[in-house]
């Protein structure tokens, strides 16, 4: 078990017994899932909805040589630096290049899960500059030193009292009872820093080939101000967020908006294609855009898995997938959570060393089934499965398997032997749950079945012998 | 019709009653019902779990088994589906990819087939209890089945359905997901088994008897006096 | 290196994309799905203008975006007036455009105009941003703005309040049409361009919804009929 997977398995078994946790995430989805379904119900057919979104990204996904092209060259011809940045390393040095060129100090930063991956603003903390994250679920973990716990809803896990009291330590600032109050309180201290800011880094939900555009998605507004008011812009872009045709977002953008937070559309959506163009007053001078790989292009190669490159960071699978409503999002130990975090975090950091989040699945298909751009991800999940015993059998599940598959194929076999393990149904019901009981996983939480008293083929055997 | 039955080894070996039931409602409609003594598992634990090659040999046996089926119908939604829907998956690319297709495309889970193939509903079965559905993942997202159960029920004289809030979510059972994260397992289960109790039935149904191992497991040990059947046992009183 | 690694992952995907993946979205699709307009399974929006205001100013409802109908534009002079009492305004940020010149300079309040060089604290300091908009969208009841409809990139962000002076004429009914009168404004898309869909929010904390989280709290659409 890799060391990863150990600490997976502490941490789930932790919050699995966390009660109060379990009631506070499932009421704060309670609300996500009816508003979600009122949405959905307004589509004219919200099913060829998916499955046109679906086309859209499969296009671009399987032509992303090309799209990348155009888009990198619109963008350019608008004064946009383009940077490829073929690993997260890479992406870091750049962009830690661009602030010290430019004189920067001070950097703020609205939402990027791209950023997160790459641990940017530690790479950036390290040389000296100050980040702030101006998002403020984001801002809220950032004081706390801890990971998001939703790549949609970063601070869903925590109480009103708790960023009370993280605001009063951290901030200095007065008590407060409600969530608004504490909105205000952040509204106040992110109002000096946007307009202090040297540069702003932002991400990108979607980057549109045909016009040379990133999009970006938010309801706060902190994304518009990071990349308006500073007068150096880097945006950092995972590529397979490319979309060819600036009429997909018509599609993509409502959706987007409707599974990830049941909303008819999210309140800000902008376009950025370039620096301060002549003719404009404002808006940065000077506008960057890294295209990241960092292992996309090892998802790619595998065509069977190659969908999960589709992924709008909606969450919606997050929302329905009923491991992460009883393990919680930190439980991952990794930047995406969810079963989308599961199907592409062995890819991007390691098969053998994450395989356990392809394991860690009842494989019960609520995320597939909610997937505005149909990623066929519990199947991925399988598929994983299969390529981590491929790679490297588990010494002792191989000959369990290997005599399950022998013991099968011999109906004979079977017939003698099946009714004699229905036999020490008593004996295995005496020492359920105890150490030396070899169902403890099963028994330590629940009861066997009792054993019936005929098998069905010893049902069928005693019908047919009647006639 | 001739139908073959297709018996899960843990329903043979567990709950024989959901395939009993079976034969009884197929015979009851009229029909030829044989059982290939041959078969034994679906492979499903061995594919699930990540070993293709040993799932695919224990399938091989099953592909001789229903060899001459014309028709095959089973008691579970998660074994089913790993027929009707793994089975090419598994096969592809080797000799016997056709059979496998072929036996993918005359399989049935039992409510569909009654309700989709047989087109019945209403089997004079009888049963007075107040009832809640639990509808098994891969019956609901693998064959798509939902108004299925619903539908024959409806018919049960005596039975009252009622839905409860999380009817499709999952168990948490998922195979040797169960003993692998037996703590997530549990937890899943807790949620599901609070979600029948408070709709206030004496009995939970599904079309998946694994899934009520699951569910029963948890109840017992809660101490809980609700009982649960699988939908054919229910639907066989007559 | 100028551009990066741009050759070596271009390579890589190149290779990459010599296997074919499964198009399996395409299962349960309709058939000739590509020659629907995707936006025709969104949710539908009427045809005609009365119809269309209605669904505006229903959506504007649900975002708490206040609509209030003008008749002509010394109306519209009327409400910003009112506007600017109610909300007790000191000094706001503009531009010159057709629909507010004339109400805005009406108002006698001290104007930072964004459409020629300002101070960014200067404009901070205002209490209300007051802007035109490219269109108004009738399916998500926002509307969209670029640097040239809406005096640049921060006015319509930055001041606590927001009011955009548009004329029916303007609405549209998705966004397919949005970006149409886009291309037609500007020929190729601007550098800058945003859909505004209700004034500033968030969920983050306990998931209860507050407004005003860092873009404006409060958003007004003056709608002129004529």
């Amino acid at each position: 078990m890799s060391a990863e997977s150990l600490q997976f398995h502490r941490d789930a078994d932790r919050l699995t017994h966390d009660l109060q946790h379990r009631a506070w995430i499932q009421k704060a989805l309670g609300g996500y899932y009816i508003k979600r379904d009122e949405q959905k119900a307004k589509y004219t057919d919200w099913q060829q909805a998916r499955s046109s979104a679906a086309a859209a990204k499969y296009e671009a996904v399987n032509h992303l040589d090309k799209y990348l092209v155009e888009l990198s060259d619109k963008l350019a011809a608008r004064g946009t630096k383009v940077f490829w940045a073929a690993d997260g390393a890479e992406a870091a040095e750049y962009i830690a290049s661009v602030a010290r060129d430019a004189g920067v100090k001070r950097i703020i930063k609205s939402k990027t899960m791209t950023g997160e991956e790459i641990h940017l603003p530690q790479a950036l903390e390290k040389a000296g500059l100050e980040v702030v994250e101006s998002d403020l679920g984001e801002f809220i973990v950032q004081l706390r030193g801890e990971p998001p716990y939703h790549i949609v809803f970063p601070s869903m896990h925590l109480t009103r009292g708790e960023i009370d009291d993280t605001f009063q330590r951290k901030l200095g600032s007065a008590h407060a009872d409600t969530p608004e109050e504490l909105t205000m309180i952040a509204r106040g201290v992110m109002r000096q820093k946007y307009c202090e800011a040297d540069m702003g880094i932002s991400g990108a939900n979607f980057a549109v080939a045909e016009t040379g555009h990133i999009s970006i998605t938010e309801n706060e507004g902190n994304a518009r101000l990071s990349t308006s008011l500073p007068k150096v812009l880097v945006s950092i872009v995972g590529i397979e967020k490319v979309v060819p045709k600036l009429d997909d977002l018509a599609v993509l953008l409502p959706m987007l908006a409707t599974a990830g937070a049941a909303q008819n559309m999210t309140c800000y959506n902008t376009l950025l294609g370039g620096p301060r163009q002549p003719g404009e007053t404002d808006g940065p001078t000077e506008f960057h855009v890294v295209l990241l790989d960092n292992r996309r292009t090892a998802l790619l190669a595998d065509a069977e898995q190659r969908d999960a490159l589709h992924c709008i960071r909606c969450g919606a699978c997050l929302n329905v997938c009923p491991i992460f409503k009883n393990i919680g999002g930190h439980s991952y130990g990794t930047t995406y959570q969810g079963p989308i975090g599961s199907v592409i975090t062995p890819h991007l950091r390691g098969l053998q060393s994450w395989k356990h989040l392809s394991f860690s699945s009842s494989l019960c298909g609520a995320c597939a089934e909610t997937c505005p751009v149909k990623i066929d991800l519990h199947h991925h999940l399988l598929q994983s499965r299969r390529n981590a015993i491929a790679q490297m059998p588990v010494w002792w599940e191989k000959p369990i398997f290997s005599g399950f598959a022998w013991f099968m194929r011999r109906p004979g076999l079977y017939r003698f032997a099946a009714p004699m393990l229905r036999l020490a149904a008593p004996l295995l019901h005496a020492i359920r749950g105890n150490d030396i009981d070899p169902l403890s996983m099963w028994t330590r939480t629940r009861d066997l079945p009792p054993a019936p008293p005929q098998s069905f083929k010893e049902y069928w055997r005693d019908k047919n012998a009647k006639r | 019709m001739k139908i073959t039955l297709f018996i899960p080894c843990f329903i043979d070996q567990y709950y024989p009653g959901a395939g009993i039931g079976m034969v009884r409602i197929l015979e009851k409609l009229g029909h030829i019902v044989e059982y290939p003594d041959s078969q034994t598992c679906c492979g499903q634990p061995a594919f699930n779990s990540g070993y293709w090659d040993e799932a695919r040999a224990v399938a091989e046996s099953m592909l001789d088994a229903f060899r001459d089926a014309e028709v095959v119908v089973g008691v579970s939604g998660s074994c089913g589906a790993m027929l009707k829907v793994f089975y090419p998956e598994l096969f592809h690319g080797h000799p016997r990819e056709v059979e496998a297709k072929a036996l993918a495309a005359k399989t049935h889970e039992f409510s569909s087939f009654l309700v989709n193939v047989l087109g019945v509903g209403d089997l004079g079965a009888s049963f007075p209890v107040k009832a809640t559905f639990h509808d098994g993942c891969h019956g609901l997202r693998e064959l798509g089945i939902k108004k299925e159960p619903r539908g024959l029920l409806k018919h049960v004289r005596g039975l009252e359905l009622v839905e409860m809030k999380e009817a499709e979510t999952c168990c948490g059972f998922g195979g040797t997901f169960s003993v692998k994260f037996p703590e997530i397992s549990t937890a899943m289960g807790e949620v599901k088994c609070a979600s029948i109790l408070e709709t206030g039935a004496d009995m939970v149904i599904s079309n998946d008897s694994s899934c009520l191992m699951q569910i029963q497991g948890l109840f017992d040990r809660q101490g809980q006096k609700i009982k649960s059947m699988h939908l054919a046992e229910v639907l066989a009183h007559f | 290196m100028p551009n990066g690694s741009r050759e070596k992952i271009l390579q890589r995907i190149r290779e990459a994309l010599a296997v074919k993946a499964p198009a399996r979205h395409l299962a349960g699709a309709v058939t000739g799905l590509s020659d629907h307009r995707p936006q025709d399974w969104l949710p539908p929006v009427p045809s005609s203008v009365a119809e269309r205001i209605s669904l505006f100013e229903k959506n504007s409802l649900d975002l708490k975006t206040e609509v209030r109908c003008c008749a002509d534009a010394s109306a519209v002079a009327i409400e910003l007036a009112a506007l600017a009492r109610e909300n007790a305004w000191k000094s706001i940020g503009s531009h010159h455009f057709v629909l507010g010149n004339e109400a805005v300079s009406a108002l006698g309040l001290p104007v930072v105009f964004t459409d020629q060089p300002y101070e960014t604290a200067d404009l901070e300091r205002c209490d209300a941003g007051i802007s035109g908009c490219d269109c108004l969208v009738a399916q998500t009841g926002g509307l969209l703005v670029t640097s040239a409809s809406a005096g640049g990139r921060v006015l319509s962000v930055l001041p606590p309040h927001h009011v955009v002076i548009a004329s029916a004429a303007q609405l549209v009914g998705d966004l397919a049409d949005a970006f149409a009168v886009l291309r037609k404004n500007h020929g190729s898309p601007p550098a800058f361009a945003s859909f505004i869909t209700g004034p500033s929010r968030t969920g983050d904390i306990e998931r209860i919804l507050v407004l005003g989280a860092h873009g404006p709290k409060k958003l007004t659409v003056l709608l002129v009929q004529a």
